[in-house]
């Protein structure tokens, strides 16, 4: 079964907007925002984990030997990472 | 036993909340409504009633500890005054659209400025459009009757929605009554203990106050406009039970001397028994006048007003505020309103008295009554006075 994701009548809004399911902005994939996404140049990276850090979003994870990488369900191409790699190893690349 | 006792209103509408037994208050002082939270602050540390009193560092924080504690399962009282309660506007939309029934006297007063502490309409009309029921008190007793009534209102199942209590600043606050004060076994018969429809707990996690894109937005006011539509009814309910349990009436209109009347006044809150006065003398000199007394702010009783002016020439709605710039004062902009697509509809006048704490006297009434019942065409932008102003 699909979920919906809009209540189709106000009746089905819950009072208050209150959301009974705890952590389902983990189904909301805010990855369809996003116009650029972060690309790794790992030659560059120097595994500070200044992106990790930063992220917004929280998507950016740790691979087994140190480098980072941004998982694009969720990653809405904000451009922080990219913004705050001082090595300048992540750059923004168009989408499409 | 309910008790027949001389209480200042505040204190009793102070002694009131406590047997509702709330479990957190949370209110920060402005005249004139400090007389209420000061002694349920004494009440507390008397050791009287067991709840948490937040002393908040503003009001805009007292609403918030309300709606955080309501949040999470409380039954929460507040209260406050004129630029308190603009102080607490942000949060007030957010109460309701929480569906957090929050309780909250307000001790009416003007707004600033300039500066005034006396009272009239002019801070609970701001709130008019925040989603909340709004009561109106005309005296003590009722003070007392509406506090308990607005815990069993908002907290009804069909209702979650949050009440204030207006009881005029120094009319009402600061003077004092004879009031028959319930007993806790008669309010704990009346009011059970709140149980809310969802609450924050770390063992059922849950979301309250989140996002609503514009997606949702329409159909989230449609069930907020609904849920406060049908409090109506509820409110109906808890007072007819109230009516059962103490004897005393509550209508959201109620009708003084208007039977055969061609004039009808209407009013809110205290001034409602001054004009009882003057409709008394104006009958006695032959005046076919007669009086209308709103209760029931929000929901606007449409209905019940519909039904009390029928075959009526004219209405003067007394107004405690004004919508400056606009049509008049807000009360006096709904009732016209209410009636404009009826077929026959008496003429609605606007005066706007009392406003920043400015007399009223039974003379003044009367004058009204008598102004109003020689108009026979008023302009749209002509039916509004502001009454009683030197100059003009």
């Amino acid at each position: 079964m699909t979920e919906k994701k809009w209540p189709e009548t106000w009746q089905e809004v819950n009072p208050g907007c209150i959301v009974f399911t705890p952590g389902s902005a983990r189904s909301y994939l805010t990855g369809s925002w996003r116009a650029q996404k972060p690309i790794w140049d790992n030659t560059k990276c120097i595994k500070c984990g200044l992106c990790y850090l930063f992220c917004p979003e929280g998507c950016i994870t740790e691979d087994a030997e140190g480098y980072f990488s941004a998982d694009l369900d969720y990653c809405k191409g904000c451009g922080v990472c990219a913004h705050e790699c001082w090595p300048r190893a992540i750059k923004m690349v168009e989408e499409g | 036993m309910s008790k027949r006792i001389g209480m200042e209103i505040a204190f009793a509408a102070a002694e009131t909340v406590a047997l509702c037994r709330p479990d957190v208050i949370a209110a920060y002082p402005i005249t004139p409504n400090t007389h209420i939270p000061e002694h349920l602050s004494d009440i507390v540390a008397e050791g009287r009633l067991d709840a948490e009193f937040i002393c908040v560092e503003s009001e805009h924080s007292a609403l918030s500890a309300c709606a955080g504690a309501a949040g999470a399962g409380a039954r929460v009282f507040t209260a406050t005054s004129s630029q308190g309660l603009l102080f607490m506007q942000e949060i007030m939309p957010i109460v309701s659209a929480m569906r957090l029934p929050v309780v909250m006297a307000i001790g009416n007063r003007a707004l600033s400025g300039p500066i005034n502490i006396w009272n009239d309409h002019s801070d609970i009309m701001v709130q008019r459009d925040m989603g909340w029921v709004s009561l109106f008190a005309a005296n003590g007793q009722e003070t007392v009757d509406m506090v308990v009534q607005a815990f069993k209102i908002g907290e009804h199942r069909d209702v979650m929605l949050p009440v204030n209590v207006n009881l005029d600043g120094f009319q009402l606050t600061h003077v004092v009554e004879p009031i028959w004060m319930p007993d806790q076994r008669e309010i704990d018969r009346f009011l059970p203990p709140y149980e809310p429809f969802a609450s924050l707990h770390p063992d059922h996690p849950l979301s309250m106050g989140t996002l609503g894109v514009p997606e949702i937005y329409n159909e989230v006011m449609m069930g907020r406009n609904v849920a406060l539509v049908k409090s109506k009814k509820v409110i109906l309910d808890v007072w007819k039970e109230w009516e059962a349990l103490f004897g005393r009436r509550y209508k959201p209109i109620e009708s003084y001397e208007a039977e055969g009347a061609e004039v009808l006044l209407l009013t809110m809150g205290s001034l409602s028994e001054t004009a009882e006065v003057a409709i008394d003398e104006l009958r006695r000199e032959g005046v076919a006048a007669g009086l209308l007394k709103l209760r029931l702010w929000r929901p606007f009783p449409f209905e019940e007003l519909r039904e009390a002016v029928e075959g009526v020439k004219v209405v003067a709605v007394a107004d405690r505020a004004c919508s400056i710039g606009g049509p008049g004062g807000p009360v006096f902009a709904e009732v016209r309103s209410a009636l404009y697509g009826e077929p026959e509809r008496p003429i609605v006048v606007n005066f706007m008295i009392g406003i920043g704490g400015r007399d009223v006297m039974v003379e003044d009434f009367k004058n009204m009554v008598k102004k109003a019942a020689r108009m026979k065409h008023v302009p749209a932008e002509c039916a509004y006075e502001i009454y009683g102003v030197r100059g003009s």
